[in-house]
């Protein structure tokens, strides 16, 4: 079943008097449980697309259907409950929240989405020891090693249990083993069945991606599904 | 998301940046300290002066001589000759109006006191005995005037604290003659120390009958009819019933002046209340920069952390989610601050009652009230664009400030 349709996504940013085409003319067809590695120079899209593929941002034009419904018709609101509910983000500086522990950055998509304390803790306490977190519980971002840090990210965008993963350079912060640390709790997320979409400019880790979408200038270049 | 977690959250975020937080609170503090503490001062200005008026008498209606400037121009009286002088069968008349509970004439001067070679100024009242209850004044030692006629007074004095100090020392004042001016007087009664008031100070004063002072001071007039009303509803009745009995007396003519204390009692209150509400207001200018400034340190919380804003939209927070959480960080900054700020006031107002405890400085409920809750009002007030700047951050641009 199709997760993910674009079709004729176009995004236009405004630099001065010049429009820059981030993406043009997209077409993309991404099925549940897939895990696709998304390449290609800088400055040719992928995190325009990746925001866009979040919610974060909206097409100039072009229609986003997200299991089967248009999903660029939303109010704000609608789509935070989207992300909310579907999507889990990784970002390549981790993004925590400083001056709260491990778990809290944990709980927090839970505790944003109204979930009640006692689910949170029970659903933290399973994700702390998934991720082996268990003793790096009431820990502040400062005090963990950056592996640990974005195993916390990751243990965070999984714990609404979304179908959706978007991670944009999951590993640009960090050595080549925890990097690989990273990558392999990752991939054992996708082969429990959620959609798995990485951006990377390593082409060992984009190798390792079921599929793989090369952009340039804001287009594909090349699909290997379509190849 | 819940309501404790948006307030648990947004204790955090103020707690995560201290010096920041504790200075806006200060402000608040300052703010509602002030409120506190000025309309303490101007309300205890005004209990002060309402205290010491009211201890001059109650329900006291005063008879002055002369017609007061603000009777307007009246063409008979112009024709007629000097205004008559109030005289002991004036104030006498009056003892049998319904509404009058006590009258006491009162004639003044000064004259000197001796005994036993020592020698001393004293300002002389002459009265009758009801003088010294309508007055509220208290016996030391003796008895009041003796009840007799009036234009007959026998030879008896009371005589003030200092007085007696000074010119008996150790020795027992009672029943002692004195001689003041030419005669020669028997000590009856010694007031109580009552030191220095808004009323007149006893201390320094000797009481006579008001015959004897009229013959001292070689006149057959008066200085003052103090009438004392029944009650405070009695008061305008005895007023004009006063007046139109003197009128009688006088063929026609409204020679008198008559004046309430509750007027003037009412005239000062209104007087030092607008005062106070005056210091309140302008105590309460204090409190709107402590709103702005509340405002401030919110918009650089927002820019400091557009970040985490945008993480939390990222992570599927809504609006409004977002603008509670900004909403509580300046409610709360602006509770605590008005806590923080009405201790520190009642604190402040203690402490002058201690340096001045003839000065009720007590802040009145009403200034107390509206302190707080014009903190509070301006604190989220000022909260509301900060929190809408946040919750209108765009998620992508917010994330790339990190
Ligand atoms: N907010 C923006 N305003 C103006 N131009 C933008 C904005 N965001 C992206 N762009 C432009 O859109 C194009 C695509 O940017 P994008 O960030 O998607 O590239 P990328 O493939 O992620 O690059 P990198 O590998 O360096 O992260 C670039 O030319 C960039 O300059
Ligand atoms: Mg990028």
């Amino acid at each position: 079943m199709a997760l993910i349709e674009l079709s004729a996504i176009e995004r236009r940013f405004l630099l001065g008097d010049t429009t820059v085409n981030a993406l043009a003319g997209l077409n993309l067809h991404i099925d549940s449980g897939e895990y696709v590695a998304v390449m290609g120079p800088s400055g040719s899209g992928k995190s325009t697309l990746l925001n866009l593929l979040g919610l974060l941002d909206r097409p100039n034009a072009g229609t986003y259907r997200l299991e089967g419904r248009d999903v660029t018709t939303l109010s704000p609101d609608e789509q935070a409950t989207v992300r909310s509910t579907r999507i889990g983000f990784v970002f390549q500086s981790f993004h925590l929240v400083p001056r709260l522990t491990a778990a809290e950055n944990i709980a927090l998509p839970m505790m944003l989405a109204g979930i009640a304390p006692a689910e949170r803790q029970r659903r933290v306490a399973r994700a702390l020891s998934d991720f082996g977190l268990d003793n790096r519980a009431d820990h502040k971002p400062d005090q963990l090693s950056g592996g640990q840090r974005q195993r916390v990210a990751i243990a965070r965008a999984t714990i609404m249990q979304p179908a959706l993963i978007l991670a944009d350079e999951p590993t640009g912060n960090l050595d080549r083993h925890t990097g690989e640390d990273v990558v392999n709790l990752l991939e054992a997320l996708n082969g429990q069945g959620v959609t798995l979409i990485v951006v990377t400019h390593d082409p060992s880790l984009g190798a390792r991606a079921g599929r793989q979408l090369v952009m340039e200038d804001g287009r594909l270049k090349s699909d290997s599904a379509s190849a | 998301m819940r309501l404790t977690d948006t307030l648990r959250f947004a204790r955090d975020a103020a707690l995560g940046t201290p010096l920041r937080t504790a200075l806006s609170v200060l402000a608040m503090s300052i703010g509602v300290a002030a409120v506190v503490i000025l309309t303490a001062l101007g309300d205890g200005a005004r209990r002060y002066v309402v205290g010491q008026f009211s201890s001059i008498g109650t329900n006291l209606v005063i008879v002055l001589p002369g017609r007061s400037g603000t009777g307007g121009f009246n063409p008979a009286n112009a024709i007629t000759s000097t205004p008559r002088d109030l005289t002991i069968d004036d104030a006498a008349s009056l003892r049998r109006l319904p509404t009058v509970r006590r009258v006491a004439p009162l004639a003044v001067g000064n004259s000197e006191i001796a005994y036993g070679g020592k020698l001393r100024e004293a300002m002389v009242a002459g009265s009758t005995a009801e003088f010294i209850p309508i007055r509220n004044f208290v016996l030391a030692q003796g008895q009041a005037l003796p009840e007799e006629d009036w234009n007959r007074g026998s030879s008896v004095v009371i005589i003030g604290a200092k007085i007696r100090d000074e010119i008996f020392g150790a020795e027992s004042a009672l029943g002692k003659l004195v001689r003041i001016g030419d005669r020669r007087l028997r000590v009856i009664g010694v007031l109580k120390p009552t030191g220095q008031g808004l009323g007149m100070n006893t201390d320094e004063l000797v009481i006579v009958p008001v015959s004897l002072a009229q013959a001292m001071f070689n006149s057959n007039t008066l200085f003052r009819i103090l009438v004392e009303a029944n009650s405070r509803e009695a008061i305008p009745g005895a007023k004009a019933q006063a007046l139109d009995t003197l009128k009688q007396r006088h063929r026609g003519e409204e020679d008198v002046t008559v004046i309430t204390q509750d007027a003037i009692l009412a005239t000062f209150d209104r007087l030092l209340g607008a005062l106070t509400l005056g210091v309140a207001g302008i105590a309460a200018i204090s409190l709107a920069v402590a709103g702005i400034l509340v405002m401030n340190v919110m918009l650089v919380a927002v820019t400091q952390r557009t970040g985490e804003i945008g993480l939390l939209k990222a992570l599927g927070a809504s609006g409004r989610s977002i603008r509670l959480a900004f909403l509580a960080e300046a409610a709360m900054l602006s509770a605590v601050g008005a806590l923080v700020g009405y201790l520190l006031g009642q604190l402040g107002a203690f402490g002058l009652r201690q340096a001045f405890p003839v000065f009720p400085a007590y802040p009145p409920d009403w200034a107390v009230i509206a302190g707080l809750s014009t903190a509070l009002a301006t604190g989220l007030l000022f909260g509301v664009m900060p929190a809408r700047r946040a919750a209108s951050l765009d998620p992508v641009q917010a994330l790339m400030k990190h």
